[in-house]
């Protein structure tokens, strides 16, 4: 299998239409990008006169921060919108917005909604890039690259890698974007879960489905767990957070079974206490906050290659 | 007088048990035995010759919608379907649970319609399935069934005391089957698809126990229930043995859910999301072989316009809904007749005529002689490709434009008056 040269897509909106070739792209290019962070000028031109639009219907700290400081090492001008701001409150429709935006010349949008499919509405619909920043509890694909990013740092070629995801996974978009990258570069996946959140029918996705979490802890080479969100979550799902934690949180008892060199990762905001134990998410085996660094490059290169500039100088 | 000779069709009227070459004669608005000499003669060599098609289920917005689709609008494209009588849902704005919004529709249909409009009045007042409307005097405006389509009585001692009480005026009582605990927010389908697409699921049980629920009651108060648009596989299996002992249900299917599969929403075209949901090709093969069986004996097009701006929106913002009257038939003859052989055509004209006529006690649905003189001219294999940019409805949301069927309506009469021809 060969690498593409160019890459030849306007939008990111979800990791399951791309090629293992795509996502391969994707991850080289954030390799690439990593190093500008680590230069005293932490900035290159390549998007230098382009504007960026980051369209945030759905709060966020990280993913929104983390897409104004990728542009803006990328030399975007970047525009912050949130919901809250936006004329969606006086109950213009999201096409509307969109088309305002696009009408003031941007050129990317970094949509974040809690709409599925909001992101595959506004690409099909607009000539600008859109870029999807997490929609409803279908993609989050940046934070699937990144993820994905952070263990091929650590353990180079994906195939046959033995990657758990736990929690809930039936409304998160996190595990889907994992779960399609992963699958894609062959790494053996397995959700853990309650039955309410992890149904049988996620194994269509390509992935094992267990509702024990002591059938992954001692193989597992990644354990990336999933903030439970309990906000959304009707009462039926679990009985308590106390039981969920009981039953499947990662805690210090359960991470003295695990390898040493087991990743624990975690998408963030954490719950200490709840899907992990404080000292597990501050002990050896966690890449919490590297993951938020490689999120960084990751986007880097999504607005990069996205933007229309591959093939340009890094 | 006028006197209208159609000549040389395929005149089928399972009604009649009739499927033969012959004329038909039309006098004054009536199918009449022959007559000596017509003033107009409509030569239906290669046609079919068929009682006006009957839909018991349309939805037409207004009062209240009329953006959407009005009684004209909305007979016009019943009409250009092939169909001579529709049965309007009552979720109007205001909702038709009273005789006085009973009587403004029919006044309106007097006024607008191209086609023969029937009314359904609300099980409860505001269909808020809570307390029973005023059957009585919307049987003496006009209605012809008691349903709160749209919505599920989920009450069941509620339920259960509407199915007696319209009893006492021979109303049959229609239902929307969904239990409301169990399908919560979900807006399709529930398995791999809305797995894959991170949308809520709809799960069949989510029908079937409200149609489980419905053949209790029906057997408990020996009075029949209709389930309107079925969808699940399992549900035509407890209809099936619901029939087999004798209890008074029967149920209706849709073109869209014998055509499309929830993987169609894999795009997140709101053009897709229906109320119930596309299920799956598993769906499909038990929807068709019920149909095929006679488990069921009714279809129907659950035609639900709804405005392009109201449509293009986030899928979950998005309302549920389809136009379907102007494909239907097509829908049905293609999937049915000509792809899976599931049923002749006299067994679709009977499921679209003298069925639903039944079911409702409506005057329609034969060409016997002394019945009003609605007749629809079908070519079963005429292949044709739908433009929606030719709707006669004002709304666009049809995930069919640019699909090609073979079987087409060419001609409609209502009363003997042609009011639409290809």
């Amino acid at each position: 299998m060969t690498t593409p040269v160019t890459w030849t897509r306007k939008d990111l909106v979800a990791l399951d239409a791309l090629s293992s070739d795509e996502i391969t792209l994707l991850l080289d290019t954030a390799k690439a990008f990593k190093g500008v962070g680590q230069r005293t000028l932490k900035k290159v031109p390549a998007l230098r006169g382009k504007t960026l639009v980051n369209f945030f219907v759905e709060p966020s700290t990280r993913t929104r921060t983390s897409f104004e400081l990728a542009a803006h090492r990328l030399s975007a001008d970047v525009v912050n919108i949130a919901a809250t701001a936006s004329s969606l409150q006086k109950g213009e429709t999201l096409k509307d917005t969109a088309l305002n935006l696009q009408a003031l010349l941007a050129d990317i949008i970094v949509l974040r909604h809690s709409s599925a499919g909001a992101a595959q509405f506004l690409a099909e619909r607009l000539q600008a890039s859109v870029i999807n920043a997490g929609d409803g509890s279908h993609e989050h694909p940046t934070q699937g690259l990144l993820d994905v990013f952070t263990m091929r740092e650590r353990f180079g070629d994906l195939a046959g890698l033995k990657v758990a995801i736990v929690g809930d996974i039936l409304f998160s978009r996190v595990a889907r974007s994992n779960v399609h990258a992963l699958v894609k570069l062959g790494a053996d996946v397995t959700l853990v879960g309650p039955t309410t959140l992890v149904p049988r029918s996620l194994e269509s996705l390509g992935a094992k489905v267990t509702h024990r979490i002591d059938d992954v802890l001692e193989s597992a080479q990644v354990i990336n767990l999933l903030r439970i969100q309990h906000e959304r979550q009707r009462k039926e799902y679990f009985p308590s957070l106390g039981e969920y934690t009981s039953l499947f949180g990662l805690t210090k008892a359960r991470a003295a079974r695990i390898r040493p060199d087991c990743l624990v990762m975690h998408p963030g905001p954490i719950n200490r206490g709840v899907e992990i134990d404080s000292d597990v998410a501050d002990g050896p085996n966690n890449v919490i906050l590297e993951q938020v660094t490689n999120g960084l490059a990751v986007r880097m290169a999504v607005l990069y290659l996205c933007a229309g500039n591959a093939g340009a100088a890094v | 007088m006028s006197t209208l000779k159609i000549t040389n069709g395929r005149i089928i009227d399972p009604a009649n048990q009739r499927d033969e070459i012959a004329d038909l004669w039309i006098r004054d608005g009536v199918i009449v035995d022959d007559a000596t000499s017509a003033h107009e003669t409509i030569d239906a060599k290669g046609l079919v010759v068929a009682p006006g098609l009957i839909d018991l289920h349309v939805h037409f917005r207004e009062p209240g919608q009329s953006h959407k689709e009005t009684i004209g609008t909305g007979t016009a494209a019943a009409a250009k379907g092939g169909f001579t009588s529709v049965v309007c849902m009552p979720n109007t704005n205001p909702v038709a649970d009273n005789p006085s919004t009973i009587s403004w529709i029919h006044e309106r249909a007097n006024d607008m319609a191209q086609v023969n409009v029937f009314c359904t009045g609300a099980i409860t007042k505001g269909l808020k399935g809570e307390e029973l409307a005023p059957v009585a005097s919307m049987k003496k405006a006009g209605i012809v069934a008691i349903t709160d389509d749209g919505h599920c009585v989920q009450n069941n001692e509620v339920m259960r005391r509407a199915l007696e009480y319209a009893r006492m005026f021979d109303l049959p009582l229609l239902d929307h089957c969904q239990d409301y605990g169990i399908v919560g927010d979900g807006i399709m389908h529930e398995g791999e698809w809305s797995v894959r697409l991170g949308l809520p699921g709809w799960p069949r049980i989510g029908e079937e126990l409200i149609v489980m629920r419905n053949i209790m009651l029906a057997e408990l108060c020996d009075s029949p229930i209709h389930c309107q648009h079925l969808t699940s596989g399992g549900s035509i299996r407890l209809i099936r043995e619901a029939k087999a002992r004798g209890v008074k249900i029967s149920g209706e299917v849709c073109p869209h859910h014998i055509a499309l599969t929830d993987e169609s929403l894999k795009g997140y075209d709101s053009n897709y999301k229906m109320n119930p949901p596309l299920r799956t090709e598993w769906d499909i093969d038990l929807l068709i072989g019920g149909i095929a069986d006679g488990t069921i004996d009714i279809l129907a097009s659950d035609h639900a316009p709804h405005a392009p701006y109201e449509k293009e929106v986030e899928l979950d913002h998005a309302p549920f809904g389809i136009l379907g009257l102007e494909t239907e038939f097509a829908i049905f003859c293609d999937v049915l007749v000509h792809k899976r052989g599931a049923i002749d055509l006299p067994r679709l004209v009977e499921m679209l005529t003298i069925n639903p006529a039944k079911l409702l006690r409506l005057d329609r649905g034969t060409l016997s002689v002394g019945a009003p003189a609605d007749v629809t001219l079908l070519d079963p294999d005429a292949e044709w490709t739908y433009d929606l940019t030719e709707t006669a409805s004002p709304s666009r949301n049809s995930p069919f434009h640019g699909h090609t069927f073979k079987g087409r309506a060419v001609r409609t009469i209502v009363a003997g008056k042609s009011v639409w021809a290809l």
